[in-house]
């Protein structure tokens, strides 16, 4: 089956194997984009997490064809002209990443909350961040990134 | 394996009347778990995402018919005022990604007993709109529809177009059991719908049984006992004994079995402690 869809602005095509591949599968395998992350295959961890059609979602649990025809946004898509997005540059500044495997799904989580919510509560922040898995940090860097990465958002309006 | 992409509705009806044996894909919550992991064997699958007709709700005659495939986030976002008890059930889903793609058809489809949506469905007195291309639209009471774990009622040349939830006229509640707040398989689930137009109680037990489950004699027991209280009305606490004995009742009416979860007896006692504070936050007006 070939698939054809907008990648980071990018019109991408590629030819599946098997039908029962998923999105995950097509951007890491098949088009080199290995920011997002496959670990759980279950939708557990949310490292794999991408915007489909502008809706966060585990790209492990969308059927690449159902993609077809899609706008996906990916975490390479985030940075713009070679600056990092406000969320990448919180995310280093306050050292929420150690490992790093998890910090892919949890900046493109990140970016769709603050899309949604430019001045979260702390409780806020956690309901958005649940399906996002981190074995490093234990949460609280990545929290503190976030309000930065608010900060730094607002400060830009 | 083959995946079909019917784009309508009409399509949907006319694949799924030639391929009975294929397996059906919406939001893939469920279903990409099973082909990541090698255990889906259907040699047709049938997705569902393209059909439009299944995105949206509708009010019709005091009920919202609700899309099958209208995702958890909206049911949040939308109808926590007409439908209170499937939303607060919609909020405990998975994690913002999983209620971005998971729908109530999906929970349906899938007839797992932990399904969140099951209880509030089977509390409200809810009813699966099933089409077929041969015989058109069927209904069936939600609760003839789950038969076993994961089996239902659905003919093979059957898909659920919608579910039929009534508007609720008074309080509802959820709680769900399990070892997070998120990302969480329910121990066990309980939903509560007080309906004092009605002068009726629902209830909808999940994850303690075959089956989801309601409570018949809880549901009568505490309806009796707000006619005799003339509290239908709400807005004060109803006494400590009826609240136990309702949560008595509805331990009783579990079936539930020891697994990975929880235990049976953990089970039973927790769908107690729930059911009683559920109806207390119900009848206590924090609806």
């Amino acid at each position: 089956m070939r698939l054809t869809c907008t990648v980071n602005g990018e019109r991408r095509e590629a030819d599946c194997a098997w039908e029962g591949e998923s999105l995950l599968y097509v951007l890491r395998e098949r088009m080199g984009l290995w920011g997002a992350k496959n670990a759980c295959e279950q939708g557990e961890c949310g490292s794999c997490s991408v915007y489909l059609d502008g809706t966060l979602v585990c790209s492990c649990l969308v059927l690449a064809s159902q993609a077809d025809g899609a706008e996906v946004r990916t975490v390479e898509g985030l940075a713009e002209d070679g600056e990092l997005h406000p969320v990448q540059e919180a995310f280093v500044a306050a050292g929420a990443v150690q490992c790093g495997f998890c910090t892919p799904g949890l900046v493109v989580a990140t970016h769709d909350l603050l899309e949604r919510s430019p001045r979260p509560s702390d409780a806020e922040i956690r309901e958005a961040l649940a399906g996002n898995l981190c074995r490093c940090t234990g949460y609280e860097k990545i929290i503190d990134a976030v309000k930065d990465a608010a900060t730094r958002l607002g400060s830009g309006d | 394996m083959k995946v079909l992409r019917p784009g309508s509705w009409r399509e949907a009806l006319e694949a799924k009347a030639a391929h009975p044996d294929a397996g059906l894909i919406q939001g893939g919550t469920d279903v990409m778990v099973e082909l990541n992991f090698g255990r889906h064997h259907a040699t047709t699958l049938i997705d569902l995402g393209q059909v439009e007709e299944l995105r949206d709700w509708t009010r019709v005659d005091g009920r919202v018919r609700l899309g099958a495939g209208v995702p958890y986030t909206r049911i949040v976002q939308e109808l926590g005022g007409l439908l209170p008890g499937l939303a607060l059930a919609a909020r405990t889903v998975g994690s913002p990604q999983i209620r971005n793609r998971g729908s109530v058809g999906g929970n349906l489809g899938a007839a797992s007993p932990a399904g969140d949506a099951h209880p509030p469905l089977l509390a409200a007195g809810a009813v699966v709109e099933a089409q077929s291309a041969a015989r058109g639209v069927r209904l069936i009471d939600v609760a003839d529809f789950y038969l076993a774990p994961k089996r239902h009622a659905l003919e093979p040349d059957e898909l659920i177009a919608a579910v039929l939830v009534p508007i609720a006229s008074g309080p509802e509640q959820f709680s769900k059991i399990g070892t997070r707040n998120a990302m969480v398989i329910a121990a066990c689930s309980f939903a509560v719908c007080v309906d004092p137009v009605a002068r009726r109680v629902g209830t909808g037990i999940g994850s303690a049984g075959p089956t989801p489950l309601r409570a018949p004699e809880a549901e009568a027991f505490l309806a009796a006992a707000l006619e005799d209280q003339d509290a239908w009305a709400g807005g004060r606490p109803l006494d400590a004994a009826t609240l136990a004995r309702f949560g008595e009742l509805v331990g009783a009416a579990a079936r539930p079995i020891d697994d990975v979860r929880a235990t049976a007896a953990y089970r039973r006692h927790a769908l107690a402690v729930m059911a009683r504070r559920t109806a207390a936050w119900a009848l206590a007006g924090e609806g």
